[in-house]
């Protein structure tokens, strides 16, 4: 894995090849060429310009009443220029095309990265939301001008409805996190209007997301931790010693972190409801249930979906994403405005819901990425929906079975759609550990599983292969696995200093926190 | 199509796993909670079928000649800017936890967090949030957090989206007081807000161009507000500052900003892109992501996700918020929007905007029965008054000429009178265009 210093005439052949300005210098070739878009800049470059520059004088007309003029009245100009690069329309594409090199992708790579569900996402989606009609549509336009993208919000809504088991479902969240702080919303304007305001806790078991306990903070809850039993899941009895009325919300995770049913959730969910407390399902794990589970009928009163896992939309690096809350009949007057209405053939947007918890952001919601998931939900009839979570189910319970010789799991009875597994001795006796499997993995060309995650189980290796990916696939990163774990037994050097083939090594995060430096 | 399994494929891995079906595998899921009935088609479309049924819809969509505005605005995208982002690289990245693999989307948050600072003026940026109205949301916690004072002041003008959104990220909470700071001829009373600041000021909260299209004087109320002790949120629309005055010259504590403008589609609300930028002082009060530049082992440059001891996924319940996500790849969109740009580009679009709302103004306020209805300078959008019912108006000149005349304000301002209209004129709008409206105006009121 070392890389050879090219010799000077190969390096002047590269430089000619690649086309490199001249500021780059034969000392550079090798190196990635790491330079910051500032740092291209050429004071006088431009990459686009706008003409169409009308002004107050050519209107001929005369204002009554008020200034119309185009001049930045003194004290109101911008003084020093913003430092943005100056560059040429070229110069702006091959920088971005660059950098879009040196990333991991689904389009490009295996990504088995438990509890994030990256399946493939279907280029049909982004077709469907990049046509003009609905990605040039104002959010504020008319209803009778958005009729289509009405009809689209309502059929989700419903469909989403009739696969979750829920009586309404709305769409304004911009992500899981966010659905999250709609619904716990949701409840607490529930319990305000029923006069509870003694209910100030949310109960989640210690292998949630981080996102529950920090949800539960923002909103004014006190999180209260229940331990996972051995197997995994929520025990009954250490519910029972938490529930109070005090409880507001008791989250779960469903399948849990771990992959795992709570096969118990009649009894937890009759527990908590009969506490007078509601119960919450995070959906991150949705993708195990589709088509297979409606978690209304498990007595889930809220949940959220998130689209970006569950319903193949992209990524794209980090967001954007949509979420999505469904609720029961109980809770549904407290849903966010607006709500879309059908009435006569006609849609509408309505906003005269007086027990609303109000807006969590502006307009809708995430529309964009709602067209997405709604144009993949098309291409599903109810059986290739259950299709969907049989084959994710099928898929990891098929690495499980063929890593845990080696890498030991977590538990031993069969997953849903993720497993957890744990670094098998060979490597940790040599001081191994799961980071350095993950950062070699990279070496191969795979994205390394979620790590460190759930905070349960030591070391945690969490893989979700997804329904997506083939078996060559599963098999070639399963004998990827099993040849790390010879590689660290016998060089474990190997692996402490892995990656080796990334555009750089492993990075100092120490400083990075300590002295940050987070701009140019 | 989307899952490659083969029957052969399926019965190999059961053999391999040791189980006889699927059904076995579900032996964790009590029998009667699997398979239940689904109201739900039988049959699904292919990809042409949906193809065809998304262009019907996308159809059925009637867009008008639209003069809409009010925090969502109608740009010109680049096409090196749908080029770049319809790239798969970027599209079907996940959030770059694992650096050494994402160093392309790690440098690209580096450069538009670069870039928000450079634009609003201030020292740090996040690596964006879900939209303008929640990075408000957030920054307002973020100053009652830092001072922990619970008394919020906003100005009467503040576009209502944000302020409900606001609202819904204090909980609805009664503990928290928002005070409405009153305008007088469309802008902050700044008389009024002298006498409103007190000792449990947290900040004063606000937006320029307010949602009336009016050039707030920032500089002005910053230094009321910090005089009396008080932290400043400022929201500023990004198109705007190559013109106008940047929040870090008039000195916001926070500033936050819709960056839709900066080259993102309007697809009816989102995804948008909440700009979220601080004084360096308060940058561990920063919620979501930030990205920053470091070293590898070899000294070579690189980056990385930092300052992640603020987050939900180490802190849990002690978080800056719950944020687990970014709007990376808008942030993405703004970022070679920008760079495209350049400083130049920016100011040249500022006086696009500019050049075409007063162009607009001009000549609306020309037509009999409607005036400008405040005198302050505006930036791409204005509030005319009409001597009829703006929202019948509306609805005629749509039904008749299919031009979007902009947004009625009675509903939400019904202090203004039923005649008042909030007009939007941005780059994209042509003398035509505005010849246009003006005719219909003249023809309609």
């Amino acid at each position: 894995m070392t890389t050879n210093t090219p010799t000077e005439t190969a390096k002047d052949a590269v430089k000619n090849a690649a086309g490199l300005p001249s500021s780059v210098t034969t000392a550079d070739i090798g190196k990635p060429d790491n330079r910051l878009s500032i740092e291209k800049s050429d004071p006088g470059r431009r990459g686009i310009a706008f003409k169409n520059l009308l002004s107050a004088k050519q209107s001929g007309g005369s204002a009554s009443g008020g200034k119309a003029t185009d001049e930045v009245p003194a004290g109101f100009a911008r003084k020093t220029a913003p430092k943005l690069p100056e560059l040429s329309e070229l110069d702006v594409v091959r920088h971005y095309t660059r950098l879009s090199k040196m990333a991991f992708s689904v389009d490009a790579n295996f990504y088995p990265l438990g509890s994030c569900t990256m399946k493939y996402n279907p280029r049909i989606n982004e077709e469907a939301a990049a046509l003009e009609g609905f990605s040039g549509l104002h959010p504020l336009a008319h209803d009778k001008s958005s009729q289509g993208t009405l009809e689209m919000l309502y059929d989700l809504e419903k469909r989403l409805c009739a696969l979750c088991g829920m009586a309404a479902f709305t769409l304004q969240p911009a992500a899981g996190a966010h659905s999250e702080f709609t619904g716990l919303l949701i409840a607490k304007a529930y319990f305000e209007k029923l006069g509870d305001s003694a209910r100030t806790e949310i109960i989640c078991p210690d292998s949630a997301h981080g996102t529950n306990p920090a949800t539960a903070a923002m909103l004014g809850f006190t999180p209260v931790n229940i331990k996972s039993g051995p197997d995994g899941r929520v025990d009954p009895a250490d519910l029972k010693v938490h529930l109070s009325d005090k409880t507001a919300v008791l989250m779960l995770t469903i399948p849990n972190t771990l992959g795992i049913f709570e096969s118990r959730i009649e009894e937890i969910a009759d527990m908590a409801h009969k506490a007078g407390a509601l119960v919450y399902m995070d959906g991150a794990n949705f993708n195990a249930l589709i088509g297979l589970v409606k978690p209304g009928d498990l007595g889930v009163d809220i949940m959220h979906i998130n689209t970006h896992k569950t319903f193949s939309t992209p990524h794209g690096g980090g967001g954007p994403g949509a979420g999505g809350i469904g609720v029961k009949n109980r809770l549904e007057e407290f849903l966010p405005v607006p709500r879309v209405l059908k009435s006569g053939g006609a849609y509408t947007t309505d906003y005269n819901h007086p027990h609303s918890i109000g807006k969590v952001k502006a307009f809708f919601g995430n529309v964009g990425v709602l067209t997405r998931a709604y144009a993949y939900l098309l291409m599903h009839s109810k059986k290739e929906l259950a299709g969907i979570a049989e084959n994710a189910i099928l898929n990891a319970n098929y690495m499980k079975s063929r890593l845990q010789a080696v890498y030991p799991a977590h538990s031993k009875e069969y997953c849903m759609h993720e497993c957890v597994l744990t670094p098998p001795d060979e490597l940790t006796a040599k001081g191994l550990k799961t980071l350095d499997v993950a950062k070699r993995l990279l070496d191969y060309g795979f994205h390394a599983p979620t790590i460190y995650f759930p905070l349960i189980v030591h070391e945690a290796i969490m893989i979700e292969p997804t329904e997506t990916e083939s078996k060559e696939t599963m098999d070639s990163f399963v004998e990827t696995m099993l040849a790390i774990k010879n590689e660290g037994a016998s060089t474990p050097q190997l692996l402490k200093d892995a990656p080796h083939t990334m555009p750089v090594k492993r990075l100092d995060e120490v400083q990075a926190a300590r002295q940050p430096n987070l701009r140019w | 199509m989307f899952i490659p399994t083969t029957q052969k494929d399926q019965e190999e891995m059961l053999k391999t796993i040791g189980a006889s079906s699927i059904k076995e595998l579900l032996k964790q899921v009590p029998a009667k909670y699997l398979y239940p009935a689904f109201d739900l088609p039988e049959t699904s479309l292919d990809e042409q079928q949906t193809a065809r049924h998304m262009k019907n819809l996308a159809a059925a969509n009637t867009p008008a000649l639209s003069f809409l505005g009010a925090g969502a605005y109608e740009r010109y995208i680049p096409a090196a800017v749908k080029a770049l982002i319809s790239r798969g690289e970027y599209l079907t990245a996940y959030t770059p936890y694992q650096a050494e693999a994402s160093q392309g989307i790690l440098q690209t948050i580096y450069e538009y967090q670069s870039s928000v600072c450079a634009l609003y003026a201030m020292d740090c940026a996040n690596a964006s949030m879900y939209d303008g109205a929640s990075a408000f949301g957030e920054a307002v916690r973020a100053a009652v957090r830092v001072t922990g004072k619970k008394k919020v002041l906003c100005q009467e003008t503040l576009n209502p989206q944000y302020l409900k959104t606001l609202k819904t990220y204090f909980a609805n909470s009664k503990d928290y007081q928002f005070v409405t700071i009153p305008q007088k001829d469309g802008l902050m009373d700044t008389d009024k807000l002298s006498a409103m600041l007190d000792s449990d000021t947290a900040c004063v909260a606000f937006q320029t161009p307010n949602f009336f299209g009016l050039m707030e004087d920032a500089h002005k109320i910053s230094q009321t507000a910090h005089a009396a002790g008080a932290l400043v949120v400022a929201a500023a629309d990004p198109a705007s500052l190559g013109l106008f005055s940047p929040p870090g010259e008039y000195g916001a504590d926070f500033a936050v900003g819709e960056g839709q403008a900066l080259g993102l589609p309007l697809s009816y609300g989102g995804p948008y892109l909440g700009i979220f930028a601080c004084k360096k002082e308060y940058v561990r009060q920063m919620p979501g992501r930030i990205a920053g530049m470091t070293k590898d082992k070899d000294g070579k440059r690189g980056f990385v996700l930092t300052l992640q001891a603020r987050e939900q996924h180490i802190r849990r319940d002690k978080a800056a918020s719950n944020i687990c996500s970014n709007e990376a790849l808008c942030a993405l969109s703004a970022t070679i929007y920008l760079a495209l740009l350049g400083p130049e580009g920016l100011k040249e679009l500022g006086l696009a905007n500019a050049g075409a709302a007063a162009f607009a103004a001009r000549k609306l306020a020309s037509v009999k029965g409607a005036a400008l209805k405040f005198k302050g300078s505006f930036f791409n959008e204005f509030v005319l008054n009409v001597s009829c019912d703006a929202a019948r108006l509306r609805e005629k000149v749509l039904a008749k000429e299919r031009i979007d005349i902009g947004l009625p304000l009675k509903d939400l301002y019904p202090a203004l009178g039923p005649g008042a209209l909030l007009v939007c004129a941005t780059e994209t709008k042509t003398e035509e265009d505005i010849l246009r409206l003006e005719k219909a105006l003249r023809e309609n009121i």
